[in-house]
C-alpha cells in the first residue's frame, strides 16, 4: 500500500511549549487511521497541521508524496469534518454542501447531481431548504461530513466529529462512518479521546501522549500488547504493577512486586533484573482461595459490584493497592472480607518496559559501588 | 420560599416610588414635548410671528417646496456619503481590532471610545481651527512648501463631510466589532478548507455574517447626520446644509416654530421608517442599543 500521509519529524512550538514532538507518522492509502489521547496530548495540532490551519516549527509533512508544509488548506488535497461542525448559518444545507465546488466554479447543473448524490450519501434527502439551525446534531453532522466529501478528497481529516452527540447517536455514527469510509475507500484521519471509538472504527491507532505517539498499531495490538504504561492504562481498564525481573525461565518470568512474585510470559527483549511493569486486564485476573504456583499475591475481597453482564470485584492488597477483577455474573465467589489469591495466565499478562528503569539501574549501580 | 418573598416585598419600597420618578420624566421630558411639537406642526403664525392655535395642514405642504427639496437631497447625499466612508474606514479597522491577539487590542478600542468623552461641538471647532487658512494643516504645508498660498478648506461640502465621518464613526464601528468578534473562526477555516481563497471567504463567509453589524451601523451613521446641523454650520459654512440645519433655522432666524415642528415630525417619522425596515431584514435591535 501507498503512503499518503507523511509526518516526518514534525515539531509543532507555541512560545515556550511544544505541542508535538519530532512526529514521525505514515498513513496507508485507504485506511482509517485513529489519533487518540487526551486533551492537550497534540492530536489535534497534528490534525490541524496536516489540514493546513497550522504550519509546523520544523519538519516536513508530505499528501500523496508532495511537500505541503507551505501551502494553504485550499490547495491540499484534505478536507476536515470540524468538531463545532462549522455549517455555514447564512447558507441552506443545499448551499453548504454546494460551497467546495461552487468557490471552483463547477457549472450548476454539475453541483446538482454531486449534491443531491452526496445528501443521498448521508441520507439526509429532501433537507436541502432546510438551514443548519433547523436540524440537530446528528444531522448537522451528516451535512458536514457530505461538505467535506464534495471535492472528493484524497484523505479526510475529522477533528472529534461524534464528540457533540449523545453516546446511542454517536454509536450509530461510528458504525455509519466506518461504512462510509469503506465504501468510498477513503483514507480518514480520526482524532478522539474516546478508545472505546477507537477501537471500534479504526484499522490503526495512534496512541498520544504529550505531544509523542506512543504506540501505533491495530486496535487488537494496542488493547492487547500495549508498549507503554500509559497506552496500558489510557485503553480500557487494567491492573497495572511495577517491579522487577528477578528469573526468566524458558517463556515465562518472575517479577518481584511490592506484594510478592507473579509470573509473566516474557518477551525477548527484556533482561533479568530489569524493572518493568506488569499490565493484565480485569476479565484476564482471575483468583482462587488456594495459593497458585509461581504467584505470591495476598489480597481481601473488599467488593462486589454489578455491571450488568459482568461482576466486577475489588480486591485488596497488603500495602493498600487495590486490583479489579471481572468475573462473569452468577458464579460461585468468595466472600466479602474472606482472603483470595489473585492469579492469571502467565501468557494473559503483559510486561511493559519502565520507562524509569534506567534509573533504577543508575541507583543500583550507585548502591553496588 | 414564601417567607422570603414576603421579606423581599417587606424590604421592597413600593413600585409607585421605585418606578414613578423615571414615568415623571419620561412623560415630562419625551412624552409632553413630542405631543407639544405634534400640535405645534399643524399650528399656523401671524403676520407678526405670533403662533396661532388653529389646526392645519399647510406647514407639511410647504415642506414640498423646491428649496427644501434641494437641502433634502443634499442632506441625504451628505449622509450616505458619510456612512460610506464609516463603512470603508470603519470595517478594516473593526475586523483589526475584533481579531487581533495582541495587547494593542485594548488600547485601540479605548481609542474609539476617549473621543466621546469631550463634546462634540468642542471637537467640531478644533477641526475648525486646524483646517482654517491660519490653521496647523495649511502651515505645515506652507512649510514643507506643498503650497505657497494657503487653501481653503473649510466651507466646503468636503469638510462638512469630514466633520460627520469623525463624529460619527464610532457608531460604525461599536456594532461592527460586535459583529466581526461573533464570527466564527471555525467557519473561516472552513471556508478556506473547502477550496476557497481569502477573498472568496470574505465575499461568500465574512460578509454575509457581519452584514448585521453594517446595517446597524449604517443606521446609527445615517439617522444622525441627517440631524447633525453644527457639524454642518461650523466646518460647511452654510453650503452644505442638512436637515437639521433647516430646523434650526426655523426655529431661531426663521422664527416660524410651526414648520420647524413639521419638518421634525418628518425627520422622526423618516427615521421610525428606517427603523422599521432594518427590523423586517432581521436587524437586532438591542445592537442600535435602543
Amino acid at each position: 500500500m501507498d503512503k499518503i500521509v507523511e509526518l516526518n519529524g514534525v515539531n509543532k512550538v507555541y512560545g515556550t511549549n511544544r505541542v508535538v514532538k519530532d512526529l514521525n507518522l505514515f498513513v496507508e492509502e485507504g485506511e482509517f487511521l485513529t489519533l487518540l489521547g487526551s486533551s492537550g496530548c497534540g492530536k489535534t495540532t497534528t490534525l490541524r497541521m496536516i489540514a493546513g490551519f497550522e504550519e509546523p516549527t520544523t519538519g516536513t509533512i508530505k499528501v500523496q508524496g508532495e511537500n505541503v508544509e507551505a501551502k494553504e488548506p485550499f490547495e491540499r488535497n484534505v478536507n476536515t469534518v470540524f468538531q463545532s461542525y462549522a455549517l455555514f448559518p447564512h447558507m441552506t444545507i443545499y448551499e453548504n454542501i454546494a460551497y467546495g465546488l461552487k468557490v471552483k466554479k463547477v457549472s450548476k447543473a454539475e453541483i446538482k447531481k454531486s449534491v443531491l448524490e452526496m445528501l443521498d450519501l448521508v441520507q439526509l434527502n429532501g433537507f436541502e431548504h432546510r438551514y443548519p439551525s433547523q436540524l440537530s446534531g446528528g444531522q448537522k453532522q451528516r451535512v458536514a461530513i457530505a461538505r467535506a466529501l464534495i471535492n472528493h478528497p484524497k484523505v479526510l481529516l475529522l477533528d472529534e466529529p461524534l464528540g457533540a452527540l449523545d453516546l446511542k447517536l454517536r454509536k450509530q455514527m461510528q458504525l455509519e462512518l466506518k461504512r462510509l469510509q469503506k465504501k468510498l475507500n477513503i483514507t480518514f484521519i480520526y482524532v478522539t479521546h474516546d478508545q472505546e471509538e477507537a477501537l471500534t472504527m479504526s484499522d490503526r491507532i495512534a496512541v498520544m501522549h504529550d505531544g509523542v505517539i506512543d504506540q501505533l498499531a491495530s486496535p487488537t495490538e494496542i488493547y492487547e500488547h500495549p508498549k507503554t504504561k500509559f497506552v496500558a492504562t489510557f485503553i480500557g481498564e487494567t491492573n497495572i504493577y511495577d517491579g522487577c525481573i528477578t528469573s526468566i525461565k524458558g517463556e515465562i518470568a518472575n517479577i518481584t512486586l511490592e506484594n510478592g512474585e507473579v509470573s509473566v510470559k516474557c518477551p525477548e527483549d527484556f533482561s533479568i533484573l530489569e524493572y518493568a511493569s506488569v499490565s493484565v486486564r480485569p476479565e484476564k485476573m482471575k483468583f482462587s482461595t488456594k495459593k497458585v504456583d509461581g504467584f505470591g499475591l495476598v489480597a481481601q475481597v473488599k467488593d462486589y459490584v454489578y455491571v450488568g453482564s459482568v461482576l466486577k470485584c475489588i480486591v485488596a492488597l497488603p500495602n493498600g493497592n487495590e486490583l479489579k477483577i471481572e468475573r462473569l455474573a452468577g458464579q460461585e465467589l468468595p466472600k466479602v472480607g474472606s482472603k483470595c489469591y489473585p492469579y492469571w495466565n502467565p501468557e494473559d499478562a503483559v510486561l511493559i518496559h519502565n520507562e524509569s528503569h534506567y534509573i533504577f539501574e543508575a541507583l543500583n549501580n550507585i548502591k553496588l559501588a | 420560599m414564601s417567607k422570603s418573598r414576603l421579606n423581599f416585598k417587606a424590604n421592597t419600597l413600593p413600585a409607585i416610588v421605585m418606578v414613578g420618578p423615571v414615568v415623571v420624566i419620561m412623560v415630562l421630558l419625551i412624552a409632553v414635548p413630542l405631543i407639544y411639537v405634534g400640535i405645534m406642526s399643524s399650528c399656523s403664525i401671524d403676520e407678526f410671528y405670533n403662533v396661532t392655535y388653529n389646526f392645519t395642514l399647510e406647514n407639511y405642504i410647504r415642506l414640498a417646496n423646491q428649496d427644501y427639496l434641494k437641502i433634502y437631497s443634499q442632506s441625504i447625499c451628505i449622509a450616505f456619503i458619510t456612512t460610506l466612508i464609516c463603512i470603508l474606514i470603519g470595517y478594516p479597522f473593526s475586523y483589526f481590532i475584533a481579531r487581533t491577539k495582541s495587547k494593542k487590542k485594548k488600547i485601540l478600542y479605548m481609542l474609539v471610545i476617549i473621543p466621546f468623552w469631550t463634546n462634540s461641538l468642542i471637537r467640531i471647532y478644533g477641526w475648525r481651527t486646524f483646517l482654517g487658512t491660519n490653521g496647523w494643516l495649511n502651515i505645515i504645508l506652507q512649510l514643507l512648501n506643498i503650497t505657497d498660498e494657503p487653501i481653503d478648506f473649510l466651507y466646503k461640502t468636503g469638510a462638512t463631510v469630514l466633520g460627520m465621518v469623525y463624529c460619527l464613526i464610532p457608531f460604525m464601528i461599536l456594532p461592527l466589532y460586535t459583529s466581526i468578534e461573533k464570527l466564527d473562526v471555525t467557519l473561516l477555516e472552513a471556508s478556506s478548507d473547502l477550496g476557497a481563497g481569502s477573498m472568496k471567504t470574505f465575499v461568500n463567509v465574512i460578509l454575509p455574517l457581519t452584514s448585521g453589524g453594517i446595517f446597524s451601523g449604517s443606521l446609527m451613521v445615517f439617522i444622525p447626520c441627517l440631524g447633525y446641523f453644527f457639524v454642518s454650520d461650523i466646518l460647511g459654512g452654510g453650503n452644505s446644509d442638512v436637515i437639521g440645519n433647516l430646523i434650526e433655522r426655523q426655529f431661531q432666524g426663521g422664527n416660524n416654530w410651526p414648520l420647524g415642528a413639521a419638518l421634525s415630525i418628518v425627520l422622526i417619522v423618516v427615521t421610525l421608517a428606517l427603523v422599521k425596515v432594518y427590523q423586517k431584514l432581521g436587524g437586532d435591535m438591542d445592537a442600535l442599543g435602543v
